[in-house]
């Protein structure tokens, strides 16, 4: 996974979409999307990602058309388009629970957004053919929707979104209603197939997992506002801010305060006394309190020669089998529910609660970021 | 061994039963049928008695024709085999002297010449004058005697009207329900315009109907679109406005109709002083007066199911579809009205039903050119008794309804079978 960014090379290149200044609030007093500058790039997988309330699903029906920003415009290409009807807009959308037209069979469905353009007869059954080939479900145009699967409704719903080819396509969290091992296997399946479409995908979740799978890039939003927007790599190693790291992965959080800013990197003191070299995030500079990030499984324990630099001693609590890894929960550095994800090959088998041992952390891996105040800290 | 172990698992218990698995099953379930029988056997045999009885019972009135073969029974004994061609021989006029004598004064008697009064007016007269002469004197023929008494009994006609009752089942009031009768010889005939009522009120009946669902349809629609789509509070307030109408009788409501519509009324006071129309506007009365209440009163038929069918239609199928493409307006038509559909077929139907049964709203506001089938019902019970007539006109009605039901849910079921909301 260290391959460039993808879509990066095409950044210059103008954006599909671009938000400037987008507002929306719905009852005069809270913005629930509050200053949206967001670029969306041609071809790109795009996730937008947040809690609940968290301004994302309004954004894309900003998009879509189906809301009006208070403020600010939104642009499709170098046209703008807040007040082009939805109808207008040639996106297609993949709705949470499908939208099937439960009166038409599945092949009619398709057919819906193909007569409204006018094609010929001969167009039009050809693209269905096409678009039901493309998901596998070509056998099942004569069915009505409740006669299929979820999962198979929601690949007629992929199909129906781009049978009229748009050159973007909206899904607002499309696998929320299916289980856990069908969404994995649409995930990957809508991916593929918008790598060999090049479509543009804006992609609504607030499942991580999926995110993290299927985006070029992932927005994340909180309160009505973009924290960060990046790379799944990047915002997973480098998230921008507190909320970033707790909200995306599993997450230590050590508390201190910064004693010297330097370049990337910085010295920070920790409340239990004990000094930390990370990574500088969003610390201002020296005197600042500060949020320590570190992901479970960039913590290890010490076998061997200790490091110079990040290393702390701790008490094992627990011990837990997971299987493919161990998670050791220590007190450590202040910390009474540190986490440690360690590969079940390099596990000392005999460690159990009430050892004492040795854990190092990479100052690359740790994240100074700015201290959460106390209501949202755990 | 564990290969041996997990194969008796698989085959064990059907083998030591022997029963089929259907059998089983359906011993299984019987006790569960029968807890549900008995939780509806009390509903079931209250209206088996003080509905389908009843019901029944006034269907048979339509076929029932006891009145001659118990009066007349000597006389139809002695008509068996009669060619109706000729007047009947000595036997005949013996047997009814014989009849007649024996129910002199009776209320049989009474009962089967007003009954043959119905068919042929003056057949009472005959018949009482008749048997009032009854016994004859010994040594007279009996034939000469009728003769001579009243020269209507040297009529085929009256024989062969006499005849075609001798049976306990008819299919007069039936056909005259339809303006048909059976002539002399027994032949169904379509009787002469100038006396044929029946056709035309039960195509005013259906008419009349047909048009309050059409504006009950019109009207409800976008309530019940706005019922489902607003906001909870203004949804409940409109709800109340809808229900209103059945806090109050039906008679408060057309007596307050036809306070607001007559002549002198709230409405045409209103138009006049503002100008609209210089003279009071017929509105009660009327067919127009009719189809004003009835709409009003049979509204909420129609808004409730149309409301629960649209309640369960999410929004999101109107904005996929526009997402797709297609304009609003459009949208709406291709996709929201065919989910409606089950509920425009609910809604129609029991409108329509009811209102086909509708009595007093036109006995009230209505002129004579209102009156719908249920009047006459009314009529043949209340003012004439003549229970078999009413109950032709009701098995007529429910007949025709229960065909244009199944045409409908031919029609309308088809078309919404696939449009079942998730």
């Amino acid at each position: 996974m260290n391959q460039a960014v993808p879509g990066a090379s095409s950044a210059d290149s103008a954006p599909h979409v671009s938000f400037r200044g987008t507002q929306k609030t719905y009852d005069g007093e809270h913005l629930i999307v509050s200053d949206l500058n967001l670029d969306i790039r041609r071809g790109e997988f795009l996730t937008l990602l947040g809690p609940s309330g968290s301004g994302k699903t309004t954004c894309l029906m900003m998009l879509a058309g189906f809301e009006t920003p208070t403020a600010g415009e939104i642009r499709l290409g170098d046209q703008v388009i807040n007040k082009v009807p939805p109808h207008k807009r040639n996106i297609g959308m993949v709705f949470q629970n499908y939208a099937l037209f439960p009166h038409m069979t599945v092949a009619e469905n398709l057919r819906f957004p193909l007569a409204v353009r006018k094609l010929s007869a001969a167009d039009i059954d050809l693209k269905v053919k096409n678009a039901l080939d493309m998901v596998r479900l070509g056998e099942f145009a004569k069915r009505y929707p409740q006669q299929l699967s979820g999962g198979q409704q929601q690949r007629v719903a992929l199909a129906r979104a781009l049978v009229f080819d748009p050159e973007l396509v909206l899904m607002d969290e499309p696998l929320g209603a299916l289980d856990k091992q069908l969404r994995e296997h649409m995930q990957l399946e809508i991916k593929h197939i918008h790598q060999s479409l090049g479509v543009t995908v804006v992609f609504v979740t607030h499942d991580q997992g999926e995110a993290l799978t299927m985006s070029d890039r992932i927005a994340v939003f909180d309160q009505g506002v973009i924290q960060q927007i990046d790379s799944p790599e990047a915002l997973y190693e480098r998230p921008a801010n507190s909320f970033v790291a707790s909200f995306i992965g599993e997450n230590n959080a050590l508390h201190g305060t910064v004693e010297s800013l330097d370049g990337d990197f910085c010295r920070v003191r920790l409340d239990c006394g004990a000094e930390v070299l990370a990574r500088a995030g969003n610390v201002a500079g020296a005197g600042v309190r500060t949020m320590l990030s570190v992901r479970p499984e960039r913590a290890f324990l010490v076998n061997g020669p200790a490091p110079s630099v990040n290393v702390f001693a701790g008490a094992v609590k627990e011990v837990i089998y997971l299987g493919d890894h161990v998670r050791i929960r220590l007190g450590l550095a202040g910390s009474h529910d540190f986490t440690v994800k360690t590969p079940i090959s390099q596990l000392d088998k005999s460690l159990q609660a009430g050892d004492q041992i040795q854990v190092a952390m990479d100052p690359a891996h740790i994240s100074a970021l700015d201290a959460p105040d106390a209501a949202t800290a755990m | 061994m564990s290969a041996n172990a997990s194969s008796a698992t698989v085959s064990g218990p059907p083998n030591t039963t022997a029963l089929p698995l259907k059998t089983q099953l359906r011993r299984a379930e019987r006790l569960k049928k029968l807890k549900y029988g008995a939780l509806i056997a009390p509903l079931a045999l209250f209206l088996l008695l003080t509905f389908l009885w009843p019901i029944g019972a006034l269907l048979m009135r339509s076929v029932e024709n006891p009145e001659v073969p118990e009066a007349l029974p000597q006389t139809l004994h002695a008509l068996a085999g009669w060619d109706r061609q000729a007047l009947p021989g000595d036997a005949v006029f013996a047997a009814l002297v014989a009849d007649l004598t024996e129910n002199k004064g009776s209320r049989t008697l009474a009962v089967a010449a007003k009954r043959l009064n119905m068919e042929e007016p003056g057949f009472r007269s005959l018949f009482m004058n008749s048997a009032r002469k009854m016994p004859l004197e010994p040594g007279v023929a009996p034939r000469q005697a009728l003769l001579e008494m009243d020269p209507q009994w040297g009529e085929l006609a009256t024989w062969q009207l006499i005849a075609r009752n001798g049976r306990a089942y008819t299919d007069y009031f039936l056909l005259a329900a339809l303006d048909m009768y059976r002539d002399g010889a027994g032949d169904i005939t379509q009787a002469d315009p100038l006396s044929s009522i029946f056709v035309d009120i039960f195509a005013r009946t259906f008419w009349m109907s047909l048009i309050v669902t059409i504006w009950c349809l019109a009207l409800g629609y976008p309530v019940a679109y706005l019922l489902a789509t607003q906001s909870s509070r203004v949804s409940n307030l409109l709800m109340i406005f809808v229900l209103l109408p059945f806090w109050t009788s039906i008679l408060v409501r057309v007596a307050a109709w036809i306070v607001l519509l007559q002549q002198g009324g709230l409405i045409n006071m209103g138009l006049i002083s503002l100008g609209i129309i210089d003279q009071p506007l017929q509105l009660v009365f009327n067919r127009i007066g009719v189809y004003i209440a009835m709409v009003h009163i049979l509204l909420p038929f129609m808004i409730l199911p149309l409301y629960s069918v649209m309640k369960g239609i999410s929004p999101t199928y109107l904005r996929a579809a526009v997402s797709l493409g297609c304009p609003p307006f459009r949208s709406y038509w291709k996709v929201y009205f065919p989910m409606t559909v089950p509920g425009v077929a609910a809604g129609g139907l029991l409108v329509f039903i009811i209102a086909m049964g509708y009595y007093i709203t036109p006995a009230l506001l209505g002129s004579p050119k209102e009156q719908m089938a249920s009047y006459f019902v009314a009529f043949y019970t209340n003012e004439t008794t003549n229970w078999g007539m009413a109950a032709a006109l009701s098995a007529v009605l429910l007949v025709a309804t229960m065909i244009l039901y199944f045409v409908y849910n031919r029609l309308v079921g088809s078309a919404s079978s696939g449009a079942k909301p998730r």
